[in-house]
């Protein structure tokens, strides 16, 4: 068998475990976000927090709850980097920096996980596993819960009540987070990936004398890393370090995790408004653009165009043998088209086209399948952009889901895809303008630039990968990074929770022979058109400076 | 202005608190209970996977290490010792530059794009370095024998394996250097070549430090 067809094979091995677990997942998410009833341990829980989970809340209520939750988290972060050097258990390591403190803390409150840190050499056990990975569990329900009210929006009508955030919270770390992360953790350290508190200490080489290896709480930090979208390695190399990711079965272990939570949502989506068939269509659309942008990554990289690779006979720079480069191109899609940003081989040395798919990804704006419930929020911004179009060409008020798609929801939608290009593009610019920013590049001409272009761009869309030849360690990156993730992140939540609560105070309109029926292949086409074309219009000059400028060249 | 001063603090400590339980459950029983299980069930897994080799360990199954002979004088980096398979080139490999107490190995890429000259001269030098090192009197190694991973550097700079053709392209040499014949050495390199899991799942490989230390005990019993 041939490194393609292996590859192929394994593209579908894939397709087929997420398709088994998308009914059950899908319908157990559902409920959990539907039942009455609270679980004893979610009691202590609230009694802790202080809050009653079984009250309503509007949209500015919401809201409020997710942002000072937040808020609290990148302090809590910040400050327990800042005492790395006080805190008992972090292996003697020093205190982070402020700058790269800040970083680090709107990064994995953000859900992004952008490391300007090495993991190996700057983070002990506590931060990595009370403070990093906590927030791998807490930013993923955050993102859940946002979609959830989202979707609470279609749902409802002549109500602008939202659900309760607190309660959204805690059911999606104990009912969902938890429980597959136990399940994960324990089949990666079966194949191999660490879980000890050995802290660093001596083994011995084939050669003589010791290497200093660090000890951690790798793989139940490894399976939220994958499962909740963040990206962050314990390790600087990642998902590529081989006690992250030892096999070639884990290396599609952990990207069915990555996948797992998108994909299966699209039906609590569907059971939620009512129709399963509604989520098909989102599901399809994801998936349509997911295979699609695979395959384009496979046959560049096979095709390993480049003088380097040329040379070398095939594109294996960056890449582990293990994996082979038809596991490489998977991972490599599946983390830019969600929020994950971890990565098992060095997006930097893909291909030049390779590097624009991966950029391309994340600027469509990690929809297909997106971020834990960033993905299927931001699908369903598009898909109200993409009725309004039908609408526009048909002259008519266009609706989804029975709501009316009035002023109001179009100008919230249009913030919500507006803000992030804003954020790339403007950060980008003054990046490449000022003096001193492009001093942190290791490649020059057209590479050189599409590592700062990928820096925001991972950045502003809460990704985490990194072209990472450029050095990020500095004031200006770890400031003006720190920024975009944080604007990126929670400025479209605002705009999602205000659109929720618009359309949950409507009332339904009855579906009439003129309405767009949005659970057919027709829109499902429209949907994925309307998603290339939005985003290409807005990104493509950017593009043409970097990627395609190298990829052509 | 007080009430919505008072509003937001409430606000703010009902998140703290919330941020403070939850770390007890994802941040201190979570990994505590993971680690429990995972000492009991899969001790030498979740311990690193160390191998031993005459009751001493040597290293890690999955971590790639050098097989360099020791730096002479005047030398900065160290030549390899061509007795040994060689692992894949690690460019992207690094120390640490804080807490110099330890002394880690800080796994990393070259992060080098596909027109970058320092990668092409870098590639070109493995390539003919590969071909030199595996040429022997009566075995001389062509440059279009010589396959990708060979003269590229790894994700991790650890990768533990290389392509059964970069250990077929070392067999001569390795056979030479000990005193084997070649037939002793290539059927140790087939035993050592594992297939892709389940038959499609990666690529077939060979890891080297399980290689080696098979390679050591038959030099000794010969």
């Amino acid at each position: 068998m041939g490194p393609v067809l292996a590859g192929v094979l394994q593209l579908l091995a894939l397709i087929a475990a997420l398709a088994l677990a998308y009914k059950p997942l899908g319908t157990y998410m559902a409920k959990v976000y539907t039942s009455d009833k609270h679980w004893r341990v979610e009691k202590w829980i609230y009694k802790g927090i202080g809050a009653d989970p079984d009250t309503q809340m509007r949209w500015p209520a919401y809201l409020r709850g997710v942002l000072a939750f937040s808020a609290v988290g990148v302090l809590f972060l910040y400050l327990l980097q800042r005492l790395q050097g006080h805190l008992p258990g972090s292996l003697g390591f020093a205190a982070i920096d402020p700058d790269q403190a800040f970083n680090t803390a709107a990064s994995f409150v953000s859900n992004t996980n952008w490391q300007s840190y090495y993991g190996e050499q700057a983070m002990g056990h506590v931060v990595q596993t009370a403070g990093l990975a906590v927030q791998n569990f807490v930013s993923a329900a955050v993102g859940i819960a946002v979609a959830v009210a989202l979707v609470r929006g279609f749902a409802r009508s002549r109500t602008g009540e939202l659900g309760n955030f607190w309660s959204d919270l805690v059911r999606g770390v104990v009912r969902i987070l938890v429980p597959l992360a136990v399940v994960g953790a324990l089949v990666l350290v079966a194949c191999g990936v660490i879980q000890n508190f050995s802290g660093i200490h001596e083994v011995g080489q084939f050669m003589g004398g010791t290497q200093q290896w660090n000890g951690g709480a790798v793989a139940s930090q490894e399976v939220i890393k994958e499962l909740g979208t963040n990206g962050g390695g314990y390790f600087n190399a990642n998902s590529a370090h081989p006690f992250e990711n030892p096999t070639p079965f884990t290396n599609l272990f952990e990207i069915f995790l990555i996948l797992l939570i998108p994909f299966s949502i699209t039906r609590t989506f569907g059971i939620m408004v009512g129709s399963v068939k509604q989520g098909y269509a989102i599901l399809a659309t994801m998936a349509t653009i997911w295979v699609g942008f695979v395959s384009l990554m496979m046959w560049t990289e096979f095709a390993h165009h480049g003088p380097a690779f040329e040379l070398a006979n095939g594109a294996m720079e960056g890449k582990e043998v293990r994996f082979g480069i038809g596991g490489s191109s998977i991972f490599a899609v599946s983390t830019t088209l969600t929020s994950t940003g971890a990565v098992d081989s060095f997006h930097s040395s893909l291909t030049g086209l390779g590097g624009g798919i991966t950029m391309l990804g994340m600027m469509l704006g990690e929809i297909a399948p997106g971020g834990v419930g960033s993905g299927l929020y931001g699908m369903l911004v598009m898909a109200i952009i993409a009725v309004f179009i039908a609408g526009l060409m048909v002259g008519r008020t266009p609706e989804y889901l029975g709501k009316k798609i009035g002023s109001r929801e179009i100008k919230l939608a249009a913030c919500y895809i507006l803000i992030t290009p804003a954020l790339v593009l403007v950060f980008t610019a003054f990046a490449m303008a000022l003096p001193t920013p492009a001093n942190s590049m290791t490649n020059s001409g057209a590479h050189g630039f599409s590592e700062i272009l990928y820096a925001y761009t991972s950045g502003a869309n809460n990704n985490g990968s990194a072209f990472a030849g450029l050095n990020a360690d500095t004031q200006w990156f770890n400031t003006t990074i720190g920024l975009a993730m944080l604007l990126g992140r929670f400025l479209p939540m605002v705009f999602v929770l205000a659109l929720a609560g618009s359309l949950a105070e409507q009332q339904p309109v009855p579906a009439t022979a003129g309405t767009l029926r949005t659970d057919k292949p027709l829109y499902t086409g429209l949907l994925a058109g309307t998603i290339i074309i939005v985003t290409g219009l807005t990104y493509f000059p950017a593009l043409a400076l970097g990627p395609l400028a190298e990829g052509l060249a | 202005m007080n009430n919505s001063v008072t509003n937001t603090a409430r606000l703010l400590g009902a998140g703290l608190r919330a941020l403070l339980v939850l770390t007890l459950v994802t941040g201190v029983l979570y990994p505590l209970v993971v680690t429990g299980i995972a000492q009991g069930l899969f001790h030498d897994q979740a311990n690193g996977s160390e191998i031993k080799a005459d009751g001493k360990v040597v290293g890690s199954s999955l971590i790639g290490q050098a097989y360099n002979l020791p730096l002479k004088e005047g030398q900065e980096t160290p030549a390899p010792d061509l007795k040994w398979f060689q692992g894949r080139p690690a460019n992207g490999l690094g120390t640490n530059s804080v807490n110099p107490q330890y002394e880690l190995i800080l796994s990393g890429a070259t992060n080098r794009s596909g027109d970058n000259a320092e990668l092409i001269r870098w590639v070109k030098d493995a390539k003919a370095a590969v071909v030199k090192d595996n040429s022997t009197g009566t075995y001389r190694v062509r440059p279009s024998q010589v396959p990708a991973d060979a003269v590229t550097s790894s994700g991790s700079g650890l990768d533990p394996d290389i392509s059964p053709q970069y250990a077929d392209l070392q067999v001569h040499r390795v056979a030479e250097k000990n005193g084997l014949s070649a037939g002793e050495v290539r059927k140790l390199v087939d035993e050592h070549t594992e297939g892709r899991s389940l038959g499609f799942m990666g690529e077939p490989r060979v890891n080297v430090l399980e290689l080696n230390v098979a390679l050591k005990e038959l030099a000794a019993k010969s």
